[in-house]
This record gives structure tokens, C-alpha cells and sequence, in this order.
């Protein structure tokens, strides 16, 4: 084109190209990774918020490129909002996304599980035999429980006391379970250590299921034995709690005797420092990790999280792997869907430069958490983040925090309504 | 020689602007996550899209100095600053 004299007009993907030509000069910026011309092949490993998100924000911004998403199933259940659903006022169905629209962008969908990562060899291996190679990777697992780290808390288990932390059959399990218990029983709600998935969810649970109780069964107790002393959006429920459901719910925290060390299934027991609970139902939010393939890829660091560097989602074990959502740790980002979303998009982008031979820029992130407190009762966490010199993620000081304290019912009924909005959109914008 | 070598150098110049117009400014890509990208959502939430740059920049601004009432907008504008609102609100105002 150059040679040829002054083109009259470039298509936007010409441009493009012409444009990775320029920054490829050493002077300017690293080498681009991908021969010239090749399709750049990115394979993004789950189909969650994150994984979904960035497969699908890669393909819009750069049609040429190969995206592959792999995810063995057919429908993804999402977790937020899926507290309302064990509270019996709402369907499972209404958290129930599939591919089609994603394999309709041209997204190829391997419907299989990613077995091993070969780093060095850069392919990923699937179960059906296959395996894929890669110009950038990006791992998107989501959580796995760490069955056995709370004594007698395995598999097993999670069919008498559910976790229902993984949205699906385990939500719908909790929820009959509370259906099927009569009026005056107890129920024991078992929140983790930080970190973990969604850090407002066992307080929205706990909140939701109270309401269940309070319009249902009112008789009933439910008691919320907790691995801290402190939790997201305390004050917030707290202030909720006392108004809605005195006398129902009971928070126990650490330094209370919250702490649960063990837990004996045939009989739904649950052991504390303190003493023994023996409830009619019992949730019990066991610790996590990253999904199994972080493990198997060697990104998890000891902690059985993903260190990552915050402009890209690189992670900081393997090159060329980048890590993001749930499984990544994110600094100051909570595990949500929102945050989970706003990195796949900030990773897209990094990832498409340093394929094209530009450097990936700063990026700044935001989160909204919203919890739902009774189903017209919303308070919400914000953030906005930015990576240090450090190599962290850390919040904008200055900006975020939780909704004010002192807040009329109609605040609160607004915040309900606009994360039933929030939800809509994100998924529309996921899925839809 | 030269001249081509001048036209190349603007071709890339331009390229390169054009690169950077590809992607999102900082924080951009976020506000999707509330604001819906595609008019199929429906929602409370305006659509960012098209939206005048100006009004863009003056609510972002006013969210920022507490003179526009939110839920969370407040909050998150607070973690913007003036150059970022600018790019943010180009950005947005240049798409369909």
C-alpha cells in the first residue's frame, strides 16, 4: 500500500493492520507474538462472566482473530441473584443463560473440559482428545471448593448440608430443603474466611432466607455462623437486619464462638470452639480456589489463587497466560460478576495489543455490588480501581463506598430495582 | 524516497491514532456493565451510546462534586478525573 503511493481510502481492519505494522518497529514497541498475517488464536478456558466476557469483547474489537471458548456446559446458571431463588421468588430458569448468541459472533465453542495447559508448547488440552493451540490463553475457572479444608466437609457432603455456592442443582437443593422444614426450626447459615466468591453473598443469603422465614415460617430461627469478625456491607445489614428481622437472625461472629472447625453430615452438625449446632437445615459456604485448570496450568500461587499483573491480567507464574474473575487475585477487586466483567474487557484489550505488537495501556476498573436485603430492600458496594507501581490493583482513594446509612425505604427500594436492572443488562450484554 | 518515507511516517502517525481509537479510553469499557450496550436490556439505566459529549462530561462532573443525586454514580465518579470524563465522554458520544 505504502510503496503503491498514498491510498484513497483504508478499511478500518487496514488501518489496523498498517497500524500494528508501525508499532512493531523495535524502537517503539515489543514484537508482536503472531506472524504476520496469521489469524491471532485466542483460547479463553470457561464461560462464566469472565470467560464469556472477554471471548465475546476479543471477537467484537477484532473480528480476525480466532477465539475459542472452552466450556463442557451448555447453559451457564448465574450465581448473582440466585439467593432470591432460594428464597422461593424466583426461578432457576430466569438464571439460565446459553452460547448460542456467543457461537453466533463466531466464537468457536469447544463443549469439553480443559485437562492440562502445555506452556511451553502453548496448547491446551481438552478431554475429548483434542488440543488447541494458542497465541494467548486466558483462564477463566471461576471457583472450585476446597473439599476436606473444613474437616468432614467433602462431596458427599454438599447433598446434606449444600454449599448452593456454585448456582444450579445445589440452589434448588437449599431451597427445598427449606420448603420441606416446618415452622420453628432452625437453620444455620456457615460463611468462610476471606477470600472468597461474592463477599456480601452470605449476608444477602442469610437476608433473603429471613425474609423466607419472616413471611412463611415465623416461628423459625436462623443463625449465621461466621469465620470473621467483620463482613462487606456490615453496617448496611446489620442496620437491615435489626429493622426487618429482629430476633429472627443471628449473626455470630469469630471472636463469638463463629468459627465452624468441623462438620459431621449424617447427623447436619455443625462444631464450633464453642459448642455444637444441629439445624434442620444447614448451608454451609465452604473456603475455595481457583478452578481446578489454574492449579493444573501453574498459575494458582500456594494461596490456591492467581497472581496476576494488573494492566494486563497476565499471570505473574506464566507467560502468555492471563487469569481473570473469581480465580484471579484482584487486589482490592472483590470476586464478583461485575468485577469479573470489568477485567475480561480490561484483558481483551491487553491481550489484543500485545497481539498486535502494541503496548497494552492502563486501565482503570469499576465494581457494583448490589445485595438484596428483602427482595424491595437493595444497598450496593461501588469501587474503582487502578493498578500501583507496586503491581497491585487498588481502589481510587477517594472513590466507591457503600450506600449511605441514613437512606429512606425509597433509596433502598431503587437500589432493589436497579440491580434486577443491572442484572439484565450484564447478562444481555454476556449472553444475550 | 523521502516523500514516500514522509507519507508513510503520516500513514502511521494516523494509523496509530487509529489504533488507539480501537479500544475503549480508561474505564470505558466498564460502564456497560450498568449502562446497557445493546438496546435489547432493558433498563432504567441510560444508554451511554450517542449521548451528547457535553451532557456526558457535565453529569459525570456534577456526580463527582455532589451536586447531582445517585445511587452509585456518586461514588464512581469520584475515581475519574477530568481528563478521563473527557475521553469517556468522546468515546461514547462517537458511537452509534
Amino acid at each position: 500500500m505504502i510503496r503503491g503511493g498514498a491510498p484513497m481510502t483504508l478499511s478500518r481492519r487496514q488501518f489496523l493492520k498498517l497500524g500494528a505494522v508501525a508499532a512493531a518497529s523495535p524502537a517503539l514497541a515489543p514484537v508482536p507474538s503472531v506472524a504476520q498475517g496469521a489469524a491471532p488464536r485466542v483460547v479463553v478456558v470457561g464461560g462464566g462472566f469472565a470467560g464469556a466476557s472477554c471471548a465475546r469483547a476479543l471477537r467484537q474489537s477484532h473480528p480476525r482473530f480466532a477465539v475459542t471458548l472452552v466450556e463442557p456446559n451448555p447453559t451457564f446458571t448465574a450465581c448473582p441473584f440466585s439467593n432470591v431463588v432460594i428464597a422461593g421468588l424466583r426461578e432457576l430458569s430466569a438464571q439460565q443463560f446459553t452460547y448460542d448468541r456467543i457461537a453466533a459472533d463466531g466464537i468457536v465453542l469447544a463443549r469439553t473440559t480443559a485437562t492440562a495447559v502445555d506452556a511451553q508448547a502453548r496448547t491446551v488440552a481438552l478431554a475429548d482428545g483434542a488440543r488447541l493451540p494458542y497465541d494467548r490463553l486466558v483462564l477463566a475457572p471461576g471457583i472450585d471448593i476446597r473439599w476436606g479444608a473444613l474437616p468432614g466437609y467433602d462431596e458427599p457432603a454438599a447433598s446434606e448440608m449444600p454449599h448452593a455456592w456454585r448456582a444450579g442443582e445445589q440452589t434448588l437443593l437449599l431451597r427445598r430443603q427449606l420448603e420441606a422444614m416446618d415452622d420453628g426450626g432452625l437453620v444455620v447459615i456457615a460463611a468462610p474466611a476471606n477470600p472468597f466468591r461474592c463477599p456480601p453473598g452470605p449476608y444477602e443469603r442469610a437476608s433473603l432466607i429471613a425474609h423466607y422465614l419472616k413471611t412463611k415460617k415465623p416461628r423459625s430461627k436462623l443463625i449465621v455462623l461466621d469465620a470473621k469478625d467483620a463482613f462487606s456491607k456490615q453496617r448496611l445489614f446489620q442496620q437491615a437486619w435489626a429493622e426487618l428481622y429482629p430476633g429472627l437472625l443471628e449473626w455470630v461472629p469469630l471472636s463469638k464462638g463463629g468459627n465452624v472447625t468441623s462438620v459431621e453430615p449424617a447427623t447436619r452438625t455443625l462444631v464450633t470452639d464453642f459448642g455444637r449446632h444441629q439445624p434442620k437445615v444447614a448451608n454451609v459456604i465452604p473456603p475455595q480456589k481457583a478452578g481446578r485448570i489454574a492449579d493444573v496450568a501453574g498459575v494458582a500461587d500456594r494461596s490456591g489463587w492467581c497472581p496476576i499483573d494488573p494492566v494486563t491480567f497476565e499471570s505473574k507464574l506464566q507467560p502468555r497466560i492471563h487469569v481473570i474473575g473469581d480465580a484471579a487475585i484482584a487486589g482490592a477487586m472483590p470476586k464478583s460478576a461485575f468485577a469479573a466483567n470489568s477485567q475480561a474487557k480490561t484483558c481483551a484489550a491487553a491481550v489484543a495489543r500485545l497481539l498486535t505488537g502494541a503496548t497494552p495501556s492502563t486501565p482503570k476498573l469499576i465494581n457494583t455490588c448490589y445485595s438484596l436485603v428483602a427482595p424491595d430492600y437493595g444497598i450496593s458496594v461501588a469501587g474503582v480501581y487502578q493498578p500501583t507501581p507496586a503491581g497491585q490493583l487498588a481502589d481510587v482513594p477517594g472513590a466507591g463506598g457503600v450506600s449511605p446509612s441514613e437512606a429512606p425505604r425509597a433509596v433502598r427500594a431503587a437500589e432493589a430495582v436497579l440491580a434486577d436492572a443491572w442484572f439484565r443488562t450484564i447478562t444481555t450484554e454476556v449472553f444475550g | 524516497m523521502g516523500r514516500v518515507l514522509a507519507a508513510a511516517i503520516g500513514l502511521a502517525s494516523i494509523a496509530a491514532a487509529a489504533v488507539a481509537w480501537a479500544q475503549p479510553p480508561a474505564g470505558a469499557a466498564a460502564c456497560t456493565g450498568c449502562h446497557p450496550a445493546s438496546t435489547r436490556a432493558q433498563s432504567p439505566v441510560v444508554r451511554l451510546a450517542g449521548l451528547d459529549r457535553a451532557a456526558i462530561v457535565r453529569a459525570m462532573r456534577e456526580f463527582r462534586a455532589g451536586t447531582r443525586t445517585g445511587t452509585v454514580m456518586d461514588r464512581i465518579a469520584k475515581g475519574f478525573t477530568d481528563e478521563e470524563i473527557q475521553a469517556i465522554a468522546a468515546w461514547y458520544a462517537a458511537q452509534r
